[in-house]
């Protein structure tokens, strides 16, 4: 069993209305210096080790976990120990 | 002319539209599940606005892998007319029968109010009986309507005149003012504001009725129906 984390944001470049806006408060709360916030998604979960192939988590982002029109994925796999 | 208004777990504008073709149009309509996959029977299909799948994920990202949704592939193959509103010009571009993506409206916000809209091609099936460049009046509600495509693709929008609506004072922020666009071939239509609860003067504007009585015009002439 593997662990795959998947992150997604919208693209560089595709302006990101939330990202925005959670910069200007994080600057109204006196946190000042921040830039290019992007506000994006986290997914987790466990996937049969022998489906585990680099080609099926990118299927598996591009057809559903991403809009690739608008959003960037990248992803980490970690084995699952199981105890 | 008979329609198909699409429900899918969320759907919340299924009746508005079924009464604006049944009450205001006065077509046959009838509500199909989006488990069901035979629109045999149908000359038109109409998506409907809402939360299908609680807008999990992303805006109709899960309702347009549906079992029906096959179906209205097919159905935009043969060229038949359909149209999405809302969460249904959502789930079309979800679904890939349209270009672009909706990202959230610019200033966060859930919008709901009566917006000026321009007709920017009359020339579809579905804006026939408008005048070109008229401005009409059609409610907006949604929070993701604020329409994003690469360069490429706009013009290219341009290019077709694919660009079917326009909003007069853009609310959410869309890429060129876009309210709704159809595909090249001009038979499916996608728009984020509400023809189907703009039919009646009653409900504060009538100017939504001309764009299904544009899809009974043109289907009738193609099917010259004299009844």
């Amino acid at each position: 069993m593997v662990k795959v984390k998947v992150y997604v944001t919208l693209k560089e470049g595709v302006l990101d209305p939330q990202g925005k806006a959670v910069e200007q408060a994080l600057d109204a709360k006196g946190f000042n210096g921040v830039s290019d916030m992007r506000v994006g998604k986290y997914m987790e979960f466990n996937l049969d080790a022998n489906m585990a192939t680099e080609n099926q988590i990118e299927e598996m982002c591009e057809q559903l976990l991403a809009n690739p029109v608008i959003e960037d994925y990248r992803y980490e796999t970690e084995e699952v120990v199981s105890s | 002319m008979r329609f198909a208004v699409v429900v899918f777990p969320g759907s919340n504008c299924d009746m508005d539209m079924l009464f604006a073709i049944q009450d205001a149009l006065g077509e046959d309509v009838e509500y199909i599940s989006h488990r069901d996959q035979d629109l045999s029977r149908f000359d038109a299909v109409l998506l409907p606005g809402g939360f299908s799948y609680g807008d999990y994920l992303r805006s109709g990202s899960i309702a347009s892998f549906s079992p029906i949704m096959e179906s209205v592939k097919a159905f935009a193959q043969a060229d038949k007319p359909i149209l999405g509103v809302c969460n249904g010009f959502q789930v079309l571009l979800e679904s890939g029968l349209l270009p672009g993506a909706m990202k959230r409206n610019e200033n966060l916000k859930f919008i709901c109010q009566t917006t000026p809209v321009i007709v920017a091609n009359n020339e579809t099936q579905f804006t026939s009986e408008y005048q070109q460049d008229e401005r009409i009046q059609l409610p907006i509600a949604h929070a993701e309507g604020n329409y994003e495509c690469d360069d490429a693709t706009l013009e290219k929008l341009e290019q077709h005149n694919q660009i079917v609506f326009r909003y007069a004072d853009n609310p959410n922020g869309s890429k060129g003012d876009i309210a709704g666009i159809c595909n090249e071939k001009g038979n499916v239509l996608g728009m984020m504001p509400h023809p189907e609860r703009a039919v009646d003067s009653l409900l504060g504007s009538a100017d939504g009725l001309r764009l299904f009585q544009s899809i009974l015009v043109n289907w009738r002439e193609h099917h010259a129906v004299t009844s």
